[in-house]
Formats: structure tokens, sequence, C-alpha cells
């Protein structure tokens, strides 16, 4: 037995739940009350988000969560008994999470810098 | 045991009772006993009633019969529990499921095979590794009141393994250390006497060690003795990912774990 | 089978019993760790969500009727009470892992979670006050 290189994922996990945890409750209202409701216009709430602060956090918002739900489900499948496909799963998983900044690296950032 | 007036000779109540005798190449099965309903009993002392006076062959493990030796432990109404601290009238008149604990091996009857269980101790070394060797003459190893308090509720664990049962990453996988191990690992990681934090770090950092560890909270729970296995776990979470991004940064450094956190 | 103390124990006719796959509905504690874990799958759709609207950042029309999809609004009331479970758990739990000594005693735990809810109180409000902030300024 070795140590294991898991702490680059649960931290990951960590940072995803903690973003999470005090953002995503708050953002749903937003997206999914205030705007359909029409307490904020949908275009003045694009504007806020064009912002590069909101860029910023909108991009921790989206990498952070994702590598939250690819660690926690991937246990979750062991403890419902799937626990054959372990490195097929975590590539996956953690694939999706990655791929998933990417994309929202580069559909946010550049803006910020040009 | 002097009989209370309230209580007459006819109160009774059933205990069903696990069988498994491999000996007879019987399938397991239940076997349901009446006992005498006393309001002071435990489901140890039913047990031991069955034992002395209805059925002899029934097989299970015991010893103190006050909570301190951990040997009693059993499924109790699906609830991993020592029997010696079950109380029948908390259950009844309704009967009482009685089970050997759960994830293990069973031998026979209620008595599970804790073989594995033993040699993770021995994996994890839950015993002191002086930091500095020191001979008797040159007297005690000295410690606070504060220094103590960091380990002092891992020292409780007295290794009845109900949180093994309580554990479903266990079940799944037996390989998995476990909170009592684990605990009793950190009780000598956060000793300021030990010094073998980075000889255990190589079990107790490993993928079968903390890392299978969802945090389900059940092994705290059922605890007999309050040691919370499962803060334990998350503090060695802490530990571990501070020492790798440590590992990480200082490459060349020599790995030594910070177990005194 | 012979242990790290040299002695056996007969395995061969020993019993194992398998794990029942509805374990987690056996005892409370463990649906509500189920339901826990699968807060992840709202929080991680919801994250998916924010990258469809991150991709209409430039495209004003699309963007407004992403937000007004009726698809988008349902999924979002069932991902928020998953959410809030998700911070609530989550909260809960910081005592265990943020362990602060004062001397012989660990600061109490109501006082870690609480700071926790403290702080989820006032990101929530500075979040939508952010949010309501566009069009005249920013």
């Amino acid at each position: 037995m070795a140590r294991s290189n898991e702490p680059a994922f649960w931290s990951l996990f960590s940072a995803g739940g903690m973003v999470a945890a005090f953002l995503i409750p708050a953002a749903i209202l937003i997206t999914a009350y205030m705007v359909p409701q029409g307490k904020i216009d949908a275009e003045q709430l694009r504007i806020v988000m064009d912002h590069f602060i909101a860029r910023l956090l909108l991009l921790a918002m989206i990498s952070l969560p994702l590598f939250h739900w690819a660690h926690r489900f991937r246990f979750a499948l062991v403890d419902l008994g799937i626990k054959n496909a372990k490195l097929p799963i975590a590539i996956l998983f953690y694939g999706t999470a990655a791929g998933s900044t990417i994309c929202a690296a580069y559909l946010l950032l550049p803006p910020i810098f040009s | 045991m002097a009989a209370s007036e309230s209580q007459t000779a006819t109160e009774t109540m059933k205990l069903e009772v696990f069988r498994f005798l491999p000996d007879e190449g019987e399938l397991p099965s239940f076997q349901t006993y009446e006992v005498p309903y006393r309001d002071d009993w435990v489901v140890l002392d039913a047990l031991n009633y069955i034992k002395d006076e209805i059925d002899g062959t029934l097989s299970y493990r015991w010893s103190c019969r006050m909570g301190v030796c951990g040997s009693c432990g059993m499924m109790v109404n699906g609830e991993p529990k020592l029997t010696c601290s079950a109380f029948l009238r908390d259950y009844y008149p309704n009967p009482i499921k009685v089970e050997p604990l759960n994830y293990f091996p069973v031998i026979r009857d209620l008595i599970i095979n804790m073989d594995q269980f033993i040699d993770k101790l021995g994996e994890v070394k839950t015993w002191l590794i002086p930091a500095e060797e020191k001979s008797v003459d040159e007297g005690e190893y000295l410690q606070t009141p504060a220094q103590l308090a960091k380990y002092k509720q891992y020292t409780m664990c007295i290794n009845c393994m109900l949180c093994y049962s309580a554990c479903p990453v266990f079940g799944q996988n037996p390989d998995f250390l476990g909170p009592a191990a684990i605990a009793l690992g950190q009780r000598y990681n956060l000793d300021s006497r030990d010094g073998g934090a980075d000889e255990r770090a190589d079990v107790i950092f490993s993928s079968e060690g903390i890392w299978e560890c969802t945090f389900v909270g059940e092994c705290s729970e059922v605890c007999p003795k309050n040691v919370d296995p499962a803060g334990a776990i998350q503090m060695a979470k802490v530990t571990a990912t501070n020492d790798w991004f440590k590992g990480l940064l200082m490459p060349k450094g020599k790995k030594k774990s910070g177990g005194d956190q | 089978m012979t242990n790290r103390t040299g002695n056996t124990t007969t395995t061969e006719r020993q019993l194992i019993r398998k794990m029942p796959a509805n374990w987690w509905l056996k005892k409370p504690a463990y649906l509500r760790y189920m339901i826990r874990e699968m807060t992840c799958l709202f929080v991680g759709g919801y994250a998916m969500f924010l990258l469809m609207l991150a991709a209409r950042l430039d495209k004003p029309e699309a963007f407004a009727d992403l937000l007004a999809s009726p698809l988008a609004i349902a999924l979002q009331w069932i991902a928020l009470p998953m959410a809030i479970y998700h911070s609530v758990t989550w909260f809960n739990l910081t005592p265990k892992v943020l362990v602060i000594w004062r001397g012989e005693d660990k600061l109490p735990g109501f006082l870690i979670a609480g700071a926790h809810y403290a702080g989820w109180l006032a990101v929530s409000a500075g979040l939508i006050y952010f949010a309501m902030s566009g069009g005249t300024d920013g």
C-alpha cells in the first residue's frame, strides 16, 4: 500500500462542495425565480454576467461543482455496488469535469483579456 | 436478583436468534426462544438464559458484561449493539432479532471472524513508536493536558467493531481499513510522545485507508464509547491533503507526515 | 487462514452474507446519506446549466430564451431543494473537518457550522444584490 494521490481529487471535491453550498441556492433563486418572474430582466442579468468578475465567478461555479459531482458520484456508484469499472468511470467523470472546465474557460476568459 | 413485586414469573418475551452450525451442515436459520422478561435484563442476560436453560448449543462471545471489553457486539433488531448494553425493556413486548455483526464472515451462530480486523490493527501499528527513545532511567515522557486532549477520545476504542457493522463502505469492501483501525492509528499519530505518523501514513493514507470513506457517519453514531471515528478519519484526510500539497511544493525534501495536527 | 499472531481460523465453512442491493433503504440514516450523495447530480446539473448560459453570453436572445425555457425552470425547481440539502448537510459536517483547539477544548461545533451559515446568508445576499445591479451600473 502506498500513499494515494486521492488528495488531489478530494481537494477539488471539497472546493466544489464549498462553492456549491455557498452559491448555488441563491443562483437558482436568480435564474429560476427572479428572472422568469420578471424581478430581474434577462438582458440585465446577461450584462451583469458579462462583467469580468462575474465571468471569473461563473468559471468557478461551473468547474468546481462539476469536480464535486465527479468525485462524489464516483464513490456513490461504489456504494450502490458498481465496483468493477473503477478506472474507466474515474476517467469519464473527471474527464467530463475537466472538459467542461476547458469549455467554460474558453467561453469566459478571452473577453477579459481582449 | 430479587424479583420485584410488580413482576410476575409469567412475563416473557421472544428472541429470534440467528443460528448457523457448519459442522451439522445446516443452512443458516432463525430459532425463536422464549425468555423471562425482567426490566433490568439486557439481551446478553437473555442469551445466557437461553444457553443455560434452553439450548446449550448456542454460541456467542461475551466477557465483562459492562460495556468495556468489546466482546459482545451483535445486530439487535438490525442495529449493531453491545448486547450487554441493550436492555430488554427497550424492546418489550416485541420480539428481538439477534444476528451476528453485519459485514463479517460468520464462523458459527453469533460468532464472526475478526481476524482481518486484528490484522488491520497490526498494519496500522497501533502502538507507540516513540519520537525520542528514552530509557526508563531518563524518566517519564511529559505531556500537558492540552496535548492529551488531542488524542484522548480515540483511546476509548474497545475494538467492539460495531462501527464496521454500521459502515456500508466496509460492507461493500472488506479490505477497507475501517473506522476503528483508522481512529486507533490517529490515537497514536496525535499523541505527542509518538513519532510514527510517517510510518503509518503508507497504510492510513492509502486508497484502502481513509480515501475509501465517504463520511456516512454511522460509525460514530453506533460507537458505544463516543470515539467518533468519522471525525478521526476526516481529520486524517485534511492531514493527508496538507502533506500531499507540501510534497508537491517541496519534492526534494524528505517526506515527513505532519501527524501532530 | 493464519493471521498475524500465527493462529488459524477455519474459513472453509464460514458464512459470507451478501450485502443487499437495497441496504440504503434499511435505516433512515442510510437513506438520508444516499439522498445527500445524490444531490451531487443536481449540483453538477446546475453547473452544466451555467455552462450553457456562459455559451450564450454574447447572444442576448438565446440567453433570454434559455432562462425562459419551461423545462429549464422546472428542472431548477427540483434542483433547488437538492442544492439546499447539499448546503445544509455540508455546513453541518464542517466541525468534523475544521477542528480548532483552544487549550484542552475544541471550539464548539455550532460555532464552526454557524459561521458557515452566516457566510452563506451573506454570500447569497451579495449574489442576489450583484445580479440585480445590472443594466445601469457595472
